[in-house]
């Protein structure tokens, strides 16, 4: 079966919701986090793809891939930060655990 | 069925599986090390797809920068080798069913809308292009949002250090 952009938007999809899934079932900040990272992966293989296949004249793709990799970078920092000092004032970094601003 | 296809298949294959393995192990150091695979096999990806460029960055940021960072933090925040506590089954099952459902119903979606014809030429991706582009400021150019992103990245690691400076009563 050759490969076309629609086995490349199921792989994508499908690593996008395992993403979800992770983001759902784990309690843990930092495995959450790692959740994230794959979601955001799957959205830059969509952006590559369409790039590649429809409209390889241009590179608007290549571009949205690399600034969302650059935004990850920058979320991925903050989000680790914030953990940290999450994890100094509580001893743990469970998401039920941290309800401080709750109500 | 060419050699190009069968290692589409087997990336692909790659990718799930340590992503299916890093959402799920109970242990969250080999969820790290499983998500470092998954990236490296997403970059794989990108070589596949003749885009080297955005796949060195993609190993640079995420495989050199980012894992590190997240197995840096585990070992600042917990100890590595501990099991995570169980979900509970309730969770599980309808996590598991929202994201098949979900699985599905984009596939099916995704299989039903009319893509235009697949082009023919070739995509130019070098890493001369893409310089040339991202500097320009005329009206194709990227060099404004480059700024801006500049900025942000500068603004959210001065951020970082804000937050997890230790803050000191006593001197307060």
């Amino acid at each position: 079966m050759e490969v076309t952009l629609i086995h490349i938007l199921f792989l994508s999809t499908s690593l996008f919701f395992i993403g979800m899934f992770g983001l759902f079932t784990r309690r843990n900040m930092i495995t959450m986090l790692m959740a994230v990272e794959l979601i955001l992966n799957s959205v830059n293989i969509n952006f590559v793809a369409f790039n590649k296949f429809l409209y390889p004249e241009q590179l608007t793709g290549v571009f949205f891939t690399i600034f969302i990799i650059a935004i990850a970078a920058a979320e991925a920092a903050v989000a680790i930060a914030i953990i940290i000092h999450i994890y100094r004032n509580h001893k743990s970094i469970d998401v039920e655990d941290s309800q401080d601003m709750k109500y | 069925m060419t050699a190009y296809d069968i290692i589409f298949y087997l990336l692909g294959g790659f990718i799930l599986g340590n992503a299916v393995l890093a959402m799920t192990t109970p242990k969250i150091f080999r969820a790290a090390i499983f998500l470092l695979f998954t990236l490296m096999g997403v970059a794989g990806l990108y070589f596949w797809m003749h885009v080297e460029f955005v796949a060195a960055v993609q190993i640079i940021v995420y495989v050199g920068g980012i894992v590190v960072l997240i197995i840096f933090s585990i070992f600042l925040t917990q100890e590595s080798g501990t099991k995570m506590p169980k979900v509970n089954n309730k969770r599980m099952v309808f996590s598991l069913l929202a994201s098949v459902c979900g699985i599905v119903l984009t596939m099916l979606l995704i299989n039903q809308y009319a893509f235009p014809e697949i082009a023919t030429t070739t995509l130019d991706a070098s890493p001369n292009k893409i310089g040339m582009q991202m500097l320009d400021y005329s009206e194709r150019g990227y060099a404004l949002p480059f700024e801006v992103i500049s900025i942000l990245l500068l603004s959210a690691m001065v951020g970082c250090i804000t937050i997890a400076l230790k803050s000191n009563p006593e001197e307060v």
